[in-house]
């Protein structure tokens, strides 16, 4: 396979998909804010919150409208460019998908108009409640698609199917609650609130430069600072569930993410560094031009324990160290097994059209006997499993450093806030703001640990990105690619100077 | 005759809401230009499913995907 086309489509489903990914988290964490305002409002009967909860109201359907469908061209992806991939995996990936678009999709498309269209026309609570729904609506439509995502970091609860060459469901719930799937569910929709925390607190902050709606804006700030610093709290202990997982389910990742070469007990963790560029797995060159490092961190965090084992990348190429299960496989040796499955396949489809039932039984054993390895079977040499290294290390440090600059944020955020500081301190109201793109960049970040960090896997272990794309011109996805870019410019374009404007035409008067 | 009455404020409520948009036109207009560029000419044009625009039965797609996956 051209590796060209495999970059590009690579490259234009990553445009897509980070495209996508700046409105999701928006409407998530507004989504809380705006809810909770709302019920301030149910509760106290204040108009104050009333007027507080429509202007975020508002901006949650500007960021809802610009954003909504851009993730369904990557369902157009999906049956175009990885065309192997899509038939490959079956209803595994399409189930979690149609409940997405089905059940989700409509919740938010009702309670949305009742949200928008309803003020006057229903009840305080039925509004309230519609308001919840809509934010429940997107919250679920994100555990869909966070649960067919969980499950290419982690492929449980199917069987392969030679005959279709397809991968069949046999236990929904081993994909629903698969503690991958759980965890990067909390993971990302608590990002999702924090980066929205972030988006209220900035934005209300330039209100208080601006000297206007200091009443709107100290509330805003108040609900926001509590719902960021919840979030960033939680976010640390997901966090460290996701390493966990990842050190248990994907090491190469982690070792990629900590830019570990060789393993050991009492692994230290990089609080900062800077890699060596021309490190090779197998020389004995230092990985690290400069670093700083906390004696026996990575193996405490991955697990637990101060001395537990943790390998590095060239252990895992070479096996040998212990696992649970005996003694780890190495790459070489899973290339191996691999291929025997790919050639099991071929032979079982072969008797199975000459009707050799006898064959095609030994053969199938064979086959789901080296499954587990199917997609080392398209490797040539170990190093290929390797992701990229300095991508997935400094995205990985950028999110942590990110998240522990939020911490800060929101902890002073609150305390100011309580203090009645905050609208005296126009040096941290400028902060505020200028940590919106921040909370983006974060956003992003853990994007790009997790994706970029599973290659070359479209499937962990299962089947690699060279054999799940579909064999067409690399011009038609060059073509693509730059069409998306232009239109995607646009479209942004167009949301920031909608929004712009609603922002700073202010809240609305309401009318008691 | 309830249900009814519940329905058509229901509907009312679209339809009116629709038409008293003042800050919400522009945005429609937006989704709409946006869906047509997606359904019309991105997913026509430039993004038609390669298994279905090749092979017509579930037989032929796996024989092809099968083919794709051991051929090499």
């Amino acid at each position: 396979m051209d590796t060209t086309l495999i970059d590009w489509s690579r490259a234009q489903f990553a445009l897509t998909a980070m495209y996508h990914w700046l409105f999701v988290p928006l409407t998530l964490g507004l989504g809380l804010i705006m809810s909770l305002m709302e019920t301030m409002y149910y509760r106290t009967g204040d108009l104050k919150w009333k007027r507080t909860a429509k202007f975020w109201i508002k901006i949650f359907g500007i960021n809802f409208a610009v954003g909504v469908a851009t993730g369904i061209i990557l369902e157009f992806e999906f049956g175009t460019n990885w065309s192997n991939y899509s038939w490959f995996v079956g209803d595994i990936f399409g189930a979690p998908l149609a409940i997405e678009g089905i059940l989700a999709f409509f919740m938010e498309a009702t309670f949305i108009a009742v949200m928008f269209f309803g003020w006057d026309r229903v009840s305080k609570g039925f509004h309230l409640a519609s308001t919840w729904l809509t934010t429940l609506g997107a919250t679920i439509s994100a555990l869909w698609i966070l649960v067919a995502n969980a499950w290419m970091q982690f492929p449980d609860g199917m069987t392969f199917n030679p005959d279709t060459v397809r991968n069949e469901m046999v236990n929904f719930w081993a994909v629903l609650l698969s503690p991958v799937a759980i965890n990067k569910f909390f993971h990302t929709v608590l990002s999702g609130w924090m980066l929205g925390a972030a988006f209220v607190t900035g934005i209300s902050c330039w209100f208080l430069l601006k000297k206007r709606e200091k009443v709107f804006s100290s509330d805003s700030i108040k609900i926001a600072s509590i719902v960021g610093l919840v979030s960033i709290l939680l976010l640390i202990w997901t966090g460290d569930g996701s390493s966990q997982q990842v050190a248990e389910k994907q090491p190469m990742k982690l070792a990629a993410m900590e830019g570990l070469y060789e393993g050991g007990n009492g692994v230290g963790i990089v609080g900062v560094g800077i890699l060596a560029p021309d490190k090779q797995y197998n020389d004995n060159k230092d990985p690290f031009i400069f670093n700083i490092s906390i004696p026996k961190g990575l193996s405490l965090l991955t697990t637990h324990d101060l001395n537990g084992y943790v390998p590095g990348i060239k252990n895992l190429i070479e096996g040998g160290y212990p696992t649970k299960d005996g003694q780890a496989l190495s790459v070489a040796q899973k290339i191996e097994k691999g291929k025997v499955a790919v050639s099991s396949l071929a032979k079982y489809r072969e008797a199975k059209k000459i009707g050799d039932e006898v064959s095609a039984v030994e053969a199938k054993a064979v086959l789901n006997e080296n499954f587990d390895y199917f997609g080392y079977g398209y490797f040539n040499s170990p190093e290929e499993v390797i992701p990229n290294v300095p991508m997935v290390f400094y995205s990985f440090r950028i999110m942590v450093i990110l998240g522990c600059y939020f911490l800060l944020l929101f902890a002073l955020v609150y305390y100011f806030t309580v203090k009645k500081k905050l609208e005296n301190l126009k040096w941290f109201q400028w902060i505020c703001l200028w940590s919106i793109p921040l909370a983006y960049i974060a956003s992003q970040a853990g994007w790009i640990v997790a994706e970029v960090g599973r290659q070359p896997w479209a499937i962990q272990d299962i089947l690699p990105v060279s054999a799940a794309i579909s064999d067409i011109d690399v011009a038609s996805v060059q073509l693509t690619f730059f069409l998306f870019l232009v239109l995607f410019t646009i479209l942004l374009i167009a949301e920031i100077s909608i929004m712009t404007k609603h922002i700073k035409s202010g809240p609305e008067k309401i009318n008691s | 005759m309830k249900n009814k009455g519940t329905f058509s404020r229901f509907i009312s409520m679209y339809v009116d809401g629709f038409k008293n948009m003042t800050w919400g036109r522009p945005l429609w207009i937006l989704i709409l230009i946006k869906l047509f560029i997606m359904f019309a000419i991105l997913k026509v044009f430039f993004f038609p499913n390669f298994l279905n625009s090749r092979f017509d039965t579930s037989e032929e797609k796996s024989e092809y995907v099968s083919g794709k996956l051991t051929k090499r």
